[in-house]
């Protein structure tokens, strides 16, 4: 079976996360959308493992979940700090660090 | 001295050429008085700091003290000569070391004094007409609350003058060269409370830093090329050094000594200069400062001997100064700047004998003393009238003072007869001696300096007719009479030196042969005999008396100038235009360049800081826009960056 098809389903996953990063407000969805990113990133690995032949990307991919998990942990903490003091989960609200 | 004289009496014409004597000896090994000759300087020193020191509690004796501190270094000087001409003649030149002055790294100036002939003549010169001029001022200056101050400021000038003329090394003259610099502009601006005399003392000081640039590089100059500034380290070294270096070092000196002795091109200072009091005119810029021009050629002799294109332009600066002065003099309603004027052209006779080389160095200074002694006398005369007529020095409100003010009329005659050379007063050997050098080097400077003197002889008759003889022409509120006898005894001193100098110093003491041991002396051939040139001199001078004697005795002077005069009468009256070339040479375009700088400086430099400084805080304004807190708005900036290194990475890939 053709791995580029991995790749490209890979592409498509990747781009539907960036863009829910970039257009949606609530930080939750936000945090989903970047694990989207990092398992296509994932899924990209393991098809380049495939089509290389050799297990590099596969251990890899391991790497990235334990990392992604880890995020995960850290981002909803601060997420739960937040909305405990705005009372909401927008990305947009906490910009106090601008001027 | 070639004169009538020598040459009716003496069988003998030949003179022989006399190199000059370098050897010095320590002042220890003179041993005597000569260990003490820094004394000279010390007193005036003390008095200055006395009288400066002490204020207003010296009022009632400051006078006293700072006659006394002249008077007594005169009486050493005169020891000094006495046993300076008991001695030989290679054993005359004698070195006082003092300390170590300045030593840094392979530079060394010491301050070291230096008692030789040539100095001797000076310190004689300085003290002794320096010495009437003082005991003049206590009776000129009698009603002046500062009169202290004065007399502080006039020692400050007698030390600054001595040590000038006592150096042993050029750095230690560039002390006293300034030194007098700034007594004549605390002088000059004495009454300072007048503008005139504000301006006038500014614009002496600022002519004067000119030329003392030149005197600074001169000694640079000598340092970097002889690793010296002592006068025998860079007269035995002058041999063997490139010859235009030494021509540079000659013109730079030059330079120093146009502006010092009012030369041109930096002789406008003097007339404005005679805005301070009289006896200031009379002692710095007739009998002394001015002269130390002629002191620091005569000097560097050795080095101008090597220097002809340097010595050339010598002579040309004193023979144009000569003629100029001499026509500002004939020109001048104001007395004191007439005389300001012929001193002017005296100078330029020292200059032309000095640009003579060899051949008229003992001339320049044989004609310095005589000036010093008969122009000293016409100005305290001048001040004399000057002080009886409410402070008036326009001559055409003069006229008919013989009546009133006889011994004045006495002492100014004897200086008219001392500057215009009528046998056998000063000027009739100082000036012929000139005259006959001048001929036998160069033709052109000798016929100049016989027409100087035919022009000497109109403006002294001038001023002689038109303030003591012809008809009173004074202003209603004068009543002229006798200045007091503190006043008239300096001047009848000064009238006896005007009268007999010359033939004190060719008969009794033989100048000539005083100096030669310094300057060295070649004697000329003349191409005309000396009766003639005598008889033609002669001539010039009664033809110039009697023109003069015409207009200004035996006809009426107008008390207003004439104004259908011809042009060069209008350009003497403005002092040639000197001013004006001043002005549009130097004021207006050193003022079109402050303006441009300025403007550039608020343009340019400025601009380019200012701009630098708005560019980058306008950009940074721009760039505070990306820093607007939103986490998704970073979110895209990162994602632009990285799809444009991903187009760059492909980009570069295909290519």
């Amino acid at each position: 079976m053709d791995p580029s098809a991995y790749v490209i389903l890979s592409g498509i996953l990747f781009s539907i996360g960036a863009l829910g990063v970039l257009l949606r407000r609530n930080a939750i969805v936000v945090f989903m959308s970047v694990e989207l990113m990092l398992n296509s990133a994932n899924l990209a690995f393991v098809a380049f493992a495939r089509m290389h032949g050799n297990l590099d990307g596969q251990v890899i991919a391991f790497f990235v979940m334990i990392v992604a998990a880890a995020e995960v942990v850290v981002g909803l903490a601060i997420l739960m700090t937040i909305f405990r003091t705005r009372r909401s989960a927008s990305v947009d609200e906490p910009s106090l660090l601008r001027n | 001295m070639i004169s009538l004289a020598s040459t009716i009496l003496s069988t003998s014409d030949e003179e022989p050429a006399v190199e000059p004597i370098t050897a010095v000896v320590s002042a220890a090994e003179a041993g005597g008085l000569f260990e003490w000759f820094w004394l000279l300087i010390a007193f005036p020193v003390f008095g200055m700091l006395v009288l400066l020191i002490g204020g207003r509690r010296t009022n009632a004796w400051g006078h006293l003290l700072g006659t006394a501190v002249v008077l007594v270094p005169f009486g050493i000087g005169v020891a000094l000569l006495i046993d300076m001409m008991g001695r030989a003649e290679d054993q005359r030149s004698v070195v006082l070391h003092m300390w170590d002055w300045t030593i840094a790294g392979n530079f060394t100036a010491d301050m070291a004094l230096r008692l030789d002939p040539l100095s001797m003549v000076f310190v004689l010169l300085i003290t002794g007409v320096g010495s009437l001029i003082h005991i003049y001022s206590i009776g000129y200056m009698s009603h002046d609350p500062d009169r202290r101050k004065f007399f502080g400021f006039l020692n400050l000038f007698i030390a600054a003058m001595l040590l000038l003329v006592l150096a042993n090394n050029y750095l230690l003259l560039y002390v006293g060269w300034e030194g007098v610099g700034l007594a004549s502009y605390l002088l000059v601006g004495f009454w300072q409370y007048k503008n005139s005399a504000a301006v006038a003392a500014k614009k002496a000081f600022v002519m004067n830093r000119v030329g003392d640039v030149g005197l600074s590089l001169g000694i640079m100059l000598m340092f970097v090329t002889f690793g010296s500034v002592a006068f025998e380290e860079v007269f035995a070294a002058a041999g063997e050094a490139d010859g235009t270096v030494v021509t540079l070092i000659g013109l730079a000196l030059l330079l120093a000594a146009t502006g010092k002795s009012a030369q041109y091109p930096l002789q406008a200072w003097l007339l404005d200069a005679m805005e301070g009091p009289t006896p200031v005119s009379a002692l710095i810029h007739a009998a002394t400062m001015v002269t130390a021009g002629v002191y620091l050629i005569v000097r560097s002799n050795a080095l101008f001997d090597l220097a002809p294109i340097a010595l050339n332009v010598v002579l040309v600066v004193g023979v144009v100064t000569m003629v100029a002065g001499a026509v500002i003099g004939c020109a001048n309603d104001d007395l004191k700047k007439s005389l300001a004027g012929s001193t002017m052209s005296q100078i330029g006779y020292m200059f032309t004998a000095a640009g003579l080389g060899p051949a008229g160095y003992v001339f320049a200074i044989f004609h310095l003393l005589m000036h010093g002694m008969f122009k000293a006398d016409l100005f305290l005369s001048a001040g004399s009238v000057m002080h009886n007529m409410n402070d008036q020095l326009n001559m055409r409100r003069f006229g008919a003072l013989r009546t009133v003010m006889i011994v004045t009329t006495g002492t100014f005659f004897a200086g008219f007869l001392g500057i215009t050379g009528v046998p056998p007063f000063d000027s009739f050997f100082s000036k012929d001696d000139i005259i006959k050098s001048a001929l036998s080097q160069n033709w052109l400077a000798g016929i100049a300096t016989i027409f100087a003197a035919g022009l000497t002889a109109f403006y002294m008759t001038r001023q002689l007719s038109m303030t003591f003889f012809g008809k009173k022409r004074w202003t209603q509120d004068v009543k002229p009479k006798e200045s007091p006898p503190v006043m008239t005894v300096p001047m009848i001193f000064l009238s006896a030196g005007a009268l007999f100098g010359g033939l004190t110093m060719v008969y009794l003491f033989n100048l000539q042969e005083w100096l030669t041991p310094i300057t060295g002396f070649t004697p000329g051939e003349l191409p005309i005999p000396d009766w003639a040139v005598e008889v033609i001199t002669i001539a010039t001078l009664a033809i110039g008396v009697t023109l003069a004697w015409r207009q200004y005795a035996t006809r009426d002077v107008p008390e207003t100038p004439p104004v259908n005069v011809t042009p060069l009468t209008v350009a003497a009256r403005k002092s040639l235009y000197a001013d004006a070339i001043n002005e549009g040479l130097f004021m207006r375009p050193g003022q079109h360049l402050t303006r441009f700088l300025v403007w550039f400086d608020n343009r340019g430099v400025d601009g380019i800081v200012r701009g630098t400084a708005s560019g980058v805080s306008g950009l940074s304004n721009r760039l505070k826009l990306l820093q607007n807190g939103y986490a998704r708005s970073y979110a895209l900036t990162m994602v632009v960056g990285v799809l444009v290194i991903a187009a760059i990475f492909i980009v570069s890939r295909w290519v």
